[in-house]
């Protein structure tokens, strides 16, 4: 594969028609700038301000692109909250559409088969492999995202995590949480 | 068409394997890949949907020994043939030897934050009311299109409930396909694992698809 796609490189600058300092400048974007500390900006932002989670509630598209977050698949954000008694989980089942301004490019289970054929059918399931047992009675909510829309999971906020300020409550916000298939971390868990 | 990409609810895939740490990229080559694909993407001759369609009409044996970036390199290559911008003898000599078309735009280094920042907003106006309101039941239909959809097999036929009523959105089943972009509504459908995968299924859970107006009747 690596020298097919070596060969569409030097086709398409060969007849001028891609810049590969265009390239460049997308993947450094990716591995520097766009990733989940976006989403966890936002989500941080939310546990401590309940004038943004509102907005976030009513038009995330806004209220995300106060913090700079905007962009390609993210053009049309929605915010899925977490309560005591419902679990939201993020799949697209029909190829691997995914919040790319706040999270980033998806990792590569997102992408894969066994997630994207279970995530809808069994989700209780693939919750326990990656090492999350909801508590009995909580109910689970799958958005599979089949059109334009890109979500974004906003997780309950930890226990214990009043006196943090906002960069060490982002501290706690990881990727999969966000997505739904996991948990923030609590205060003093490495 | 219920490609090798409408996966939901399929089985025999095994389980998820989570990567500890995963880095951004696993080789540098799913980089160019990437950055191809977008670069590509600038020149304006397709759009989002068809290239999702050149990625689901590989062969799905194909599809299925192919990691992400593979089957987004494999689509890429379809995509500049059929729009003429490299030719079997451009490939076969691994060098540009054919001409192409003038692209509509080539995308610069100095000009990636600003498109990514952008991105592509696919809302369109809407010049009637929606057909259905948020607590409506709905009965999905089955379509069985063989060409470019998004309502996936496993949610064909199934009765489930408006939860939100969005603005009109580019229909992906036309725009794939050069047909224009036939804006329709789209709404959050909310089905009961029950209604989808029957009585056994976990009672304490439920799936939203968003469903393009057309996808829907009354239930």
């Amino acid at each position: 594969m690596a020298a097919r796609v070596r060969a569409l490189e030097t086709i398409l600058v060969g007849k001028g028609l891609v810049d590969p300092a265009a390239i460049d400048a997308i993947v450094e974007a990716y591995e520097t700038k766009i990733g989940p500390r976006n989403g966890a900006h936002v989500v941080a932002t939310a546990w401590i301000d309940p004038d943004f989670a509102a907005w976030l509630k009513t038009d995330a598209t806004a209220a995300i692109a106060s913090l700079g977050y905007s962009g390609r698949q993210g053009e049309h954000m929605q915010a899925v909250f977490n309560t005591e008694s419902v679990h939201n989980l993020v799949v697209c089942t029909l190829c691997s559409c995914y919040p790319w301004s706040v999270l980033g490019l998806p990792p590569v289970w997102y992408k894969s088969p066994p997630y994207r054929s279970r995530a809808v059918i069994d989700p209780r399931s693939v919750l326990a492999e990656f090492g999350l047992d909801l508590a009995v009675g909580t109910s689970i909510r799958v958005w599979d995202s089949t059109a334009e829309l890109r979500y974004l999971v906003i997780p309950l906020r930890p226990a214990g995590s009043d006196d943090l300020d906002p960069r060490a409550l982002a501290g706690l916000v990881t990727r999969d949480s966000m997505i739904g298939t996991g948990l923030p971390r609590s205060p003093g868990e490495s | 068409m219920n490609g090798p990409q409408d996966l939901g609810g399929q089985m025999g895939f095994g389980l998820v394997t989570p990567e500890l740490d995963e880095p951004v990229f696993h080789a540098a080559w799913e980089k160019r890949a990437l950055g191809l694909t977008l670069c590509a993407g600038a020149f304006g001759k397709w759009n989002i949907d068809e290239s999702r369609h050149a990625r689901e009409s590989l062969h799905p044996a194909d599809y299925y020994r192919s990691s992400y970036y593979e089957i987004w390199a494999k689509g890429l290559e379809a995509l500049l043939l059929r729009h003429g911008f490299i030719t079997a003898a451009d490939l076969a000599a691994q060098r540009a030897v054919d001409p192409a078309p003038a692209p509509r735009r080539i995308l610069t280094a100095d000009n990636v934050p600003a498109t990514l920042a952008r991105g592509g907003p696919c809302d369109r106006p809407m010049a009637a009311p929606p057909r259905f309101a948020a607590g409506d039941r709905v009965r999905t239909r089955k379509t069985n299109r063989t060409g470019h959809t998004r309502l996936p097999r496993y949610a064909h036929d199934c009765a489930g409930m408006i939860e939100t009523v969005h603005d009109g959105f580019v229909f992906p089943d036309a725009n794939a396909h050069g047909e224009g972009e036939a804006q329709q509504y789209v709404y959050t459908v909310v089905f009961t694992g029950k209604e989808l995968w029957g009585e056994a299924a976990d009672p304490d859970f439920s799936v939203s698809v968003d469903a393009w107006e057309s996808y829907l009747g009354p239930a």
